[in-house]
């Protein structure tokens, strides 16, 4: 029996020991913390080209909001200060900022009064706004031809409100990430898929055959969010944003990932 | 069939590759945990000892009646609130233990019952204790009843992982999704292909057993 | 919490009524196909053995997720449009129809051969035998080990929330996602899972009692 004992308890006191010793991250200043550890964790996505998308060949995630959030690591930290990434979807990036799970969510994210509520959100750093992708062949031309059609979405993004409000009788269909939207757009699951123009423009410079239409229908700027209350922390990447508008590095990073794309267009948004 | 030529690249293939490791790394450690937690559980419940058995049986029922979507949902959101930060690969090893846990202490359970109370007795009158008649005698019969139980319980945990995609683990399915959802014309190889990992593994554990069963039943 | 309940009252019905429905569809043609495979696999011509085996392995040694997504996502674009719900309920149906032929088999080999020679040897033809003295004995033995594949496919039917099936565990994440209440609404949905599996699994081990003696 004590043998059994022994062989039965060690690994429960090492998984006892293995939850225990992530405790603690509660009512804590964010921004003492990254300052302390020269170290960011950055919540954001993987599912949408341009802002953020894996890397098949590296297993590495690639984007706009990749660079700008190093960018904003080496302004806020210092040349030593390091950035790591947590994938985030539409439904989980406020849970996870609320958990602890990461410092700050670059995702994405439109600034809402809703979320506002529930987090803290920096100035904006990205004009975007709801539209709509349809195969080449569509009828559809605007967001009031979805009216008793199907549309699709992902959970968790204000494009399923705009689309409420904009087209009351469309069906709604929501999805976990982009990917999976995406392939049941092409499998006929709906007869467009509505969310950001920024996003919609990477899907479709990635699926050849269709096209975004019906121009911006509701506005949706990008911001960063920290947990609710962590002003400090909002400051001081407010701070950083505004250094990299000033000194040419926010306009480089843009450039390089949306110059030239169809159905995008970056006057108005260089600062 | 030249999309399935590109489908396999060599770099799609150590993606997917990739996928397959955390799926088995996440099972094994998964099995292991959930195997000693159901052992515990189980001889709490058989053993009816006073209050504790009690509680310790409604956990398990109520475990067992949830989906492990939702326990999923509730180690990735719920725990951090408990101030414990989880990543999507401790959450969804905690889920599954917790909800495997229940299933195999279930099974462990009738397993105990199943061997026959008389070897107890004898095993109690031959002067061992009953730890020592437990851990000797009976306990070794009960592992040879319920093996066949347990492995295609571990079967369902593998095919289960695939479930920890709702929270970005970077699973199998996960990484098949990546790859499809850059290029959809890789939808139906990359379904072809996780589905044929998936039986691989799963088959030959369901085989293994079968085997097992045999043996035993002759 | 009460909160959640009252304002999204409408999301968690639609939700809970349609896996209800999801799961009884899923259960019946499930139970249809199970019985079937599992006598196709105890007959005796080879052929049929073969394809039952193969099927049985087939949909028993993959996830169900990955079975639901090859229905919403490939089968609509080749063969025939399919929503989540139908998706998601013949994915769930299939996938717990092998489940269900294993369980009736081993039901139908516990009555031995004897049985059968005995009712072959008294002018019955092999339907006849299997029909009016295999079957009903079987059935009474694989009722405990079904009972408890209901209550799985309750829970599998969850799966539907990845295709946009409009089930509870999908009502959930919109609600949990549009409240930001994520604990407290997955605490109510997992009452409503409750009420459906734990009676069935009480009454699954009473009924389990009652046989064994």
């Amino acid at each position: 029996m004590k043998k059994l004992r022994k062989y039965l308890f060690l690994p429960l006191l090492v998984l006892l020991a293995f939850t225990l010793s992530a405790c603690g991250h509660k009512d804590q200043n964010v921004y003492q913390k990254v300052e302390a550890n020269k170290h960011i964790v950055w919540g954001v996505r993987a599912d949408t080209r341009l802002f953020g998308l894996t890397n098949v060949k590296t297993g590495k995630i690639e984007g706009f909001e990749m660079d700008l959030a190093k960018a904003l690591t080496k302004q806020m930290l210092g040349k030593k200060g390091t950035a790591s990434f947590v994938t985030t979807t539409a439904n989980t990036r406020i849970p996870l900022l609320k958990n602890g799970n990461v410092d700050a969510v670059l995702a994405t994210m439109t600034i809402t009064p809703e979320r506002a509520k529930q987090v803290t959100f920096s100035k904006p750093y990205f004009p975007a706004g709801s539209s709509l992708l349809v195969p080449n062949n569509s009828k559809i031309t605007n967001v009031k031809d979805l009216n008793n059609k199907t549309v699709l979405a992902v959970k968790g993004t204000t494009a399923v409100d705009d689309v409420h409000k904009s087209a009351p009788k469309a069906r709604v269909l929501q999805y976990d990430d982009y990917g999976q939207a995406m392939s049941a757009l092409k499998a006929n699951q709906g007869v467009a898929l509505t969310t950001d123009n920024g996003l919609l423009a990477g899907i479709a410079q990635e699926n050849k055959g269709y096209k975004l239409v019906g121009g911006v229908y509701s506005d949706a700027p990008y911001g960063i969010a920290v947990d609710k209350g962590q002003t400090d922390m909002a400051n001081h990447i407010d701070k950083a944003l505004k250094q990299l508008q000033a000194n040419g590095t926010y306009n480089r990073l843009l450039k390089k990932w949306f110059a030239g794309i169809p159905g995008f267009s970056l006057k108005g948004v260089l600062k | 069939m030249e999309t399935f030529i590109h489908a396999y690249s060599w770099v799609d293939i150590r993606f997917l590759l990739q996928g397959l490791w955390v799926t088995i790394y996440v099972s094994l450690i998964s099995i292991a945990l959930s195997f000693v937690v159901g052992l515990i559980l189980g001889l709490i419940r058989y053993m009816k000892i006073k209050y504790l058995s009690a509680i310790v049986g409604f956990i398990i029922d109520i475990i067992r009646n949830l989906p492990l979507l939702l326990i999923i949902f509730f180690t990735y959101f719920g725990l951090p609130q408990l101030g414990i930060v989880t990543n999507p690969t401790s959450a969804s090893i905690t889920a599954l233990v917790i909800f495997e846990g229940a299933m195999l202490a279930e099974i462990v359970r009738s397993g105990i019952g199943s061997v026959d109370p008389g070897q107890m007795e004898g095993a109690r009158s031959n002067g061992m204790s009953y730890g020592q008649a437990m851990y000797h005698v009976v306990m070794p019969q009960a592992l040879h009843n319920m093996i066949p139980a347990l492995l295609s319980q571990f079967v369902s945990l593998v095919k289960d992982t695939s479930l920890a995609t709702i929270i970005v683990l970077s699973e199998l399915l996960y990484h098949a999704q990546i790859i499809y959802s850059q290029n959809t014309t890789y939808l139906i190889p990359m379904y072809v292909i996780i589905a044929v990992m998936y039986f691989i593994i799963c088959f030959c554990l369901s085989q293994v057993a079968n085997y097992l069963q045999k043996k035993y039943n002759n | 919490m009460w909160q959640i309940i009252t304002n999204n009252w409408g999301a968690f019905l639609t939700g809970f009524w349609n896996t209800i429905l999801c799961s009884t569809i899923a259960l019946v043609f499930s139970l249809i196909l199970g019985v079937f495979f599992a006598l196709l696999e105890v007959a005796p011509p080879k052929f049929g053995r073969v394809i039952a085996k193969i099927y049985i392995a087939i949909f028993r040694n993959i996830p169900l997720l990955v079975i639901v997504m090859i229905f919403y996502l490939i089968v609509p674009r080749y063969i025939v449009k399919l929503s989540g719900f139908q998706a998601g309920t013949i994915g769930l149906t299939l996938y717990t129809s092998a489940f269900i032929a294993e369980t009736v088999r081993a039901g139908i080999n516990s009555i031995g051969e004897g049985q059968m020679e005995g009712a072959r040897s008294n002018g019955m033809t092999y339907v006849q035998a299997m029909r009016y003295i295999i079957l009903p004995q079987a059935m009474k033995i694989v009722i405990p080990p079904l009972g408890n594949q209901f209550v799985n496919l309750v829970k599998n039917s969850s799966v539907l929330a990845f295709v946009a099936g409009f089930d509870l565990m999908y009502q959930a994440q919109l609600i949990a996602f549009s409240t930001f209440q994520t604990i407290d609404t997955y605490i109510i949905v997992g009452l409503f899972y409750l009420i459906l599996t734990l009676p069935l699994s009480y009454y699954m081990r009473h009924l389990e009692k009652k046989l064994a003696k």
